[in-house]
């Protein structure tokens, strides 16, 4: 029974990937110029997308934490993981031109480059971080360790204070952009 | 079904069904959408192929076993999802050298091939050290509103709009 619901899991994987790719492919983001001109702060499309994607999701997903129905997991984390790893993700960012998730979508809309090059490089990075993860683990990525801290948790207020405001500075955001042309 | 077959989404659409897809991950699945942690897990087994079962005696690979799972099954599907899209829309384009990239350096497909290579090795790299990509921390970590996750997004953003102006606006 167990290996089964394993299996079903692994098909709902499946099943909610190729919403998701469809979804991306949809948006525009699987192209390389519309990341590079998001990173040129020329077409905010990716912008767009995530602020969407996450003022509907942070909605969502904590109203149904509230109703008890999921629990959810915040990663814990330190400024030596996230703000070191971040800014090197960043620069590899700029000169892919996709993501993680997005290569796969341009995998799937036939661009070259992500499907060779691209595709084989965030394979070999990421075996390289596992090479040396042993030396980062006890070393950087310790300094400045905060944990699953959370928003609402770091500023000891009911994250529902958070949620709201956040919720409507992320729309109007999004309002500026589109008023602004961008 | 005319939207099915259009080429291009309003973004907020797109992004408002991506949030929607978070609550059904979260209810069927008790995952966030996410994405680097399988090209890690797709490093381990090539390299289980060249070296045995010892890789998973590695530290890395004790925490993030060298397997499919539902991640790496969601990673396959993005491939699927958006060649499905591509298709029906006639957006899908065999490419190698991108417009923007050509129109600061040109349309050798192997001078894109390096970079591509090369963006690939920081990146995965990079998103590896941080714990999560732009899907992991920037879309699902930020709407749990998680610390790791809003410091790892603002970073992406800070490191690509650096070098890409660099890449863009100074080197050319």
């Amino acid at each position: 029974m167990k290996n089964q619901t394993k299996k079903s899991q692994l098909i709902w994987g499946l099943i909610f990937g190729i919403i998701f790719g469809f979804l991306l492919q949809k948006s525009g983001v699987t192209k390389y110029d519309v990341i590079i001109g998001q990173l040129l702060l020329t077409d905010f499309t990716v912008l767009k997308v995530m602020l969407s994607a996450v003022i509907t999701g942070m909605l969502g997903l904590h109203l149904m934490q509230r109703f008890g129905w999921i629990k959810l997991r915040p990663k814990a984390g330190s400024w030596g993981k996230n703000a070191a790893g971040g800014l090197i993700f960043g620069a590899g960012f700029a000169l892919l031109g996709y993501c993680p998730g997005t290569i796969a979508g341009a995998m799937g809309n036939g661009y070259l480059d992500a499907i060779t090059g691209g595709f084989a490089g965030i394979v070999i990075g990421s075996g390289l971080l596992a090479a040396v993860y042993p030396k980062l683990s006890t070393g950087i990525m310790k300094k400045g360790y905060f944990g699953d801290l959370t928003l609402p948790r770091l500023a000891r207020i009911n994250e529902w204070i958070i949620i709201i405001p956040l919720a409507i500075i992320l729309a109007l955001l999004m309002l500026w952009l589109e008023t602004a042309g961008l | 079904m005319d939207w099915l077959t259009a080429v291009e989404w309003s973004p907020y659409a797109a992004g408002i069904g991506i949030g929607i897809l978070s609550w059904f991950t979260w209810l069927i699945s008790s995952k966030p959408i996410g994405c680097s942690t399988s090209f890690a897990r797709t490093a381990g087994m090539i390299e289980k192929l060249f070296r045995g079962k010892k890789v998973e005696d590695k530290l890395y690979y004790r925490e993030v076993k060298p397997e499919i799972d539902w991640q790496w099954m969601f990673v396959a599907g993005i491939i699927a999802g958006a060649l499905i899209s591509s298709l029906i829309s006639g957006d899908f384009h065999w490419l190698w050298v991108p417009s923007t990239w050509q129109s600061a350096f040109g349309d050798n497909p192997w001078l894109r091939f390096l970079a591509a290579l090369a963006g690939g090795i920081l990146l995965g790299f990079g998103s590896r050290w941080a714990g999560g990509c732009t899907s992991g921390h920037g879309i699902s970590g930020t709407m749990q509103l998680a610390v790791s996750s809003w410091i790892s997004a603002i970073c992406f953003f800070i490191g690509g709009i650096a070098i890409a102006q660099l890449i863009f606006k100074v080197i050319p």
